[in-house]
């Protein structure tokens, strides 16, 4: 077509962060807002990344927005820092932010990139919690379209999604939402609290740390400010209830590695067929794991 | 009596509209399209009061404008012009001045409506219950217990099945959707109800049940109600005063009784005449 | 009983991004690497496709990038996008003028003849899709001498440098309304998010980077019957358009390049009468990077159904400005189909709780039915 094009220089020449400063800057007052008005999503035009829309791009550029020399961030995906999307997210950001470490220890990060979970060991008001979001909206399920659903959430109104809870009870005498459970913030605004499980919505509530939510692709960011009040949407009487990890007598299984009885646990089928469980969050079963070996040590 | 609603020169255009279009349109001029602008004078002048627990009829062919005036008056559609005051207790709204949150509230608490299609007031992808929790939820009560048997008994007060609550009103006959949105209509207790063609395509004994139902909860609970019909039998049974409209105006207004006995515009009384 | 961690991920992304690059050299010692001038060239409406989905004019770039993504249109244009992100937005450019532009076709459907004549062009649209074996074994020689030959054949007689626009001759004659004043600013959907209702410069922005696929797909609905334009194709113009910068000391424009672009302008039959005057013919625009007609074309027809439906209310998915302009990007779309394959293992536990605890509870009240 053209000739006489000049390809563009190496890798060497992307700025701090991958993302121009005016895309970061527009990030930054993004959050600034959303921290404002606690649940809101923020529209913002979310830039693309080199990594597929839905593999946290969202939350990716709230992380290198964000993070500065001297961070360190902290990768998870599905509560493990070694999965693949965490790795490859990890690496990306050691690439484009020279002097930014990282590290596996959730006590030692400053900046927590997670989809799925949220950290079992609680977290400071000196970290930061990012997660990733592939859909931001929870009234998506009752009403397809966005501009329908920004007025709604305008006027507080969320009788729909209540009614979607309802008929879940008449029909199976129970909430069948599993994840993303609906959450009201700060008494208006309910929040798609990202594809967590319902063992970490209390998390929200209340929390030490600011928890910044990032959808990409959607274009959307919102916050859980620190020392909010987050309530998962329920009935009086028919209460918001977390994953059951009882075993058929009722006793709370425990990790098959560390022995926690206090995880969320990842249910694991075994070659010969039969199950195991073990904590989804890799840290926090090595810690565990640490903790009573410097037992039975200091015991014998 | 206590004054309820004071609806005064509500009128509506559909399209742009022009400055000969009132003059242009009417019983009178035997149309409602304005010939210098092709917009539709669907109301025009539109004035009347409600007192409270008192049922006032609107009567009119289709295109009279009839549905026009309830529509506007909740929030289905915006009127060009006029002004409607709601009073309620001590408190009082001017209708046309809300924004979209206070008329939503309005809606969803003060007012009820039934529409002649059940699709405008049913949600058919909920149970009949589920609609009705819908309402209820609006009005911020949280305790499923409560939502459920506050449910179970509307709908066994319209006469709807307790047994078949849960199912959704898609599987139920014309007459029976209508008694949920009857039963949706009053959850949150209005004391006031717009009724559009309720009856309008049902069987004669289904109707019959139905103009039942609305006397008896008038009695019941004095709701005020507006019903829209082109019906005369409805009008005859349900309504104490009548507007007569034709062409987006009224022409008559009075007693239902007196109308009916001795009307005084031609139209009416073709209209009477013909039903009698 | 070993640990059963999600572990090793660095590893496998390692030996993953070996096998998919050892399948890119996979013909072995006989292969010759593809040059980018080749690439450029030869397969020049792929290059054109990348350009314009990726939303940057770099053909050198977007020709590295089918290179380097071994054919994938939607990989490439997601490279292109995302090399842009890194990029400042140095100014914006002003509204080009089309009429300008040195074509090498154009075409109208609705007049046989149009002022400065029908130019057909290089277009596959009357070819018989035969298959050429000859070219299955082409010689660099025969392949060298099919350029001089056209050469030799071409009359001396030059093309006109533009040519008039066909819109501007009907709305001379009364048949389209006059252009109507910019009132705002072209919305920039690299910078804001698209919040609805959003205004026709962001849907038409939207589109112009648009999957081909997914704009063909909505634009074919409403050919077919979930819409009613009825397009007649006024004109359709491929070429070069002079793009014109301010300069940057004097504000005088100056050209600054030429970028190869398709537009397509389709007339539609008029509608009610809304506004005053006598009854006009309304306007589809389309128009993209690169040489793409069919996504021209299906641009203008989805442009004039999203116009109506903003202005009425959409009655079908063509018509409305959330479906389609939320649906058509293909790096959102493929990006969030590639993300299901991801590892979901929190929110399937999540999952089968629910499920269970459901099963348990109606496996129970039926014990107590039959009790």
């Amino acid at each position: 077509m053209n000739p006489g094009y000049e390809l563009p220089l190496d890798e060497a020449a992307y700025s701090f962060g991958f993302l121009d400063e005016y895309a970061k800057r527009e990030v930054r007052r993004a959050i600034l807002k959303a921290v404002s008005i606690p649940g809101y999503q923020t529209p913002y035009a979310s830039r693309e990344m080199p990594m597929g829309r839905g593999f946290g791009t969202g939350g990716l550029q709230l992380t290198l927005s964000l993070i500065g020399p001297g961070d360190t961030l902290k990768v998870i995906d599905q509560g493990s820092d070694d999965s693949v999307n965490a790795v490859n997210l990890r690496h990306f950001v050691e690439l484009t932010c020279p002097g930014v470490d990282t590290a596996e220890r959730t006590a030692e990060a400053t900046l927590i990139q997670s989809r799925h979970r949220i950290p079992e060991a609680p977290l400071t008001e000196e970290q930061l919690l990012v997660l990733q979001v592939p859909y931001p909206d929870p009234l998506v399920v009752v009403e397809p379209s966005e501009g329908k659903r920004k007025i709604m959430h305008g006027e507080g109104d969320y009788s729909r999604l209540l009614t979607k809870l309802y008929e879940d009870i008449v029909q199976f005498d129970e909430i069948t939402i599993s994840h993303r459970y609906p959450t009201r913030i700060n008494g208006h605004y309910v929040i798609d609290p990202s594809p967590i499980p319902r063992y970490d919505v209390p998390r929200l509530h209340q929390s030490r740390a600011l928890i910044l939510f990032g959808a990409g692709r959607e274009k959307r960011i919102y916050a859980v400010p620190p020392y909010t009040v987050a309530e998962p949407l329920a009935f009086e009487d028919v209460p918001f209830r977390t994953e059951d990890f009882r075993e058929e007598h009722g006793n709370r299984r425990a990790c098959a590695r560390c022995g926690a009885k206090d995880s969320f646990l990842d249910e694991i089928i075994l070659d010969g067929g039969e199950k195991t469980y073990q904590c989804s969050d890799s840290d926090y079963c090595n810690q565990q794991l640490a903790m009573r070996s410097a037992a039975v040590e200091a015991s014998a | 009596m206590n004054k309820i609603l004071e609806v005064r020169n509500l009128s509506k255009i559909h399209g742009r509209g022009c400055p000969q279009c009132f003059d242009t349109t009417g019983p009178a001029q035997d149309t409602n399209i304005c010939p210098h602008c092709g917009s539709v004078v669907a109301a025009h002048d539109v004035s009347f009061d409600l007192y409270a627990g008192e049922i006032l009829g609107i009567m009119g062919e289709s295109g009279s404008g009839k549905s026009t005036v309830v529509k506007t008056l909740f929030f289905d559609e915006t009127p060009t012009a006029g002004e409607a005051v709601f009073f309620d207790g001590d408190a009082q709204y001017e209708l046309f001045s809300l924004n979209a949150a206070q008329s939503r509230w309005l809606r969803n608490h003060r007012f009820g409506m039934v529409y002649q299609n059940p699709h405008l007031g049913l949600n058919f992808n909920v149970s009949a219950g589920g609609n009705i929790a819908e309402r209820l939820l609006m009005s911020d009560i949280a305790h499923y217990g409560e939502i459920r048997s506050r449910a179970k008994a509307l709908l066994a007060r319209t006469e709807v099945l307790p047994e078949r609550m849960d199912e959704s009103p898609k599987r139920f006959s014309g007459g029976m959707q209508q008694r949920v949105q009857i039963a949706k209509a009053l959850a949150t207790r209005p004391p006031l109800l717009f009724l559009d063609e309720v009856t309008t395509g049902l069987d004669l004994s289904v109707q019959a049940r139905i103009l039942d139902l609305i006397l008896e909860i008038q009695q019941e609970l004095s709701t005020a109600m507006i019903v829209v019909t082109h019906d005369l039998g409805v009008i005859r049974l349900l309504a104490g005063r009548t507007l007569v409209m034709r062409y987006g105006r009224v022409i008559e207004a009075g007693l239902t009784d007196q109308i009916l006995e001795d009307p005084q515009y031609a139209y009416t009384q073709r209209l009477v005449a013909s039903a009698l | 009983m070993g640990y059963v961690a999600i572990k090793g991920g660095g590893r496998a992304i390692e030996g993953s991004h070996a096998a998919v690059e050892a399948l890119r050299a996979a013909e072995g010692e006989a292969g010759t690497p593809l040059s980018l001038s080749t690439i450029e060239n030869q397969l020049r409406l792929l290059t054109s496709r990348v350009l314009s989905e990726g939303g940057l004019y770099h053909p050198r770039l977007a020709a590295l990038a089918i290179k380097q993504f071994q054919g994938d249109t939607l990989e490439a244009a997601f490279a292109l996008r995302a090399y842009r992100s890194t990029k400042p937005r140095l100014l914006e450019t002003p509204v080009q003028d089309t009429s300008r532009m040195r074509l090498i076709r154009r075409i109208s459907s609705a007049f046989k003849g149009i002022p400065g004549g029908q130019l057909l062009g290089p277009t596959y649209d009357y070819a018989l899709r035969l298959m050429r074996l000859d070219l299955a074994d082409e010689s660099s020689e025969a392949f060298r001498a099919v350029a001089r030959r056209f050469m030799q054949g071409v009359p001396d007689t030059a093309l006109p440098d533009s040519f008039p626009k066909v819109v501007d001759a009907l709305r001379a004659e009364g048949l389209l309304p006059p252009l109507a004043p910019r009132t705002q600013e072209a919305f920039d959907i690299t910078r804001e998010p698209l919040v609805f209702p959003v205004p026709r410069s962001a849907a038409l922005a939207t589109m112009a980077r648009a999957e081909t696929g997914s704009l063909l797909a909505i634009a074919y609905s409403n050919m077919r019957g979930y819409g009613d334009v009825h397009p007649t194709i006024a004109e359709l113009r491929v070429g070069y358009l002079p793009v014109m910068l301010p300069h940057p000391v004097t504000g005088e424009p100056v050209e600054a390049g030429e970028a190869l672009i398709t537009e397509c302008e389709v007339v539609a039959m008029y509608e009610g009468n809304n506004s005053d005057g006598p009854p006009v013919f309304t306007l589809g625009c389309g128009a993209c990077f690169g040489h793409n007609e069919v996504k021209a074309i299906s641009m203008a027809i989805l442009d004039r159904a999203l116009q109506k439906g903003m202005r009425d209310g959409p009655r079908n998915p063509s018509e409305d400005p959330e479906f389609v302009l939320l649906h058509v990007d293909g790096v959102d779309s493929m990006g969030f189909a590639s993300h299901y394959k991801m590892p979901h293992y929190v929110t399937f536990q999540s999952d089968m709780d629910r499920l269970r605890t459901t099963q348990s509870k109606a496996k129970a009240s039926a014990k107590g039915v039959l009790a």
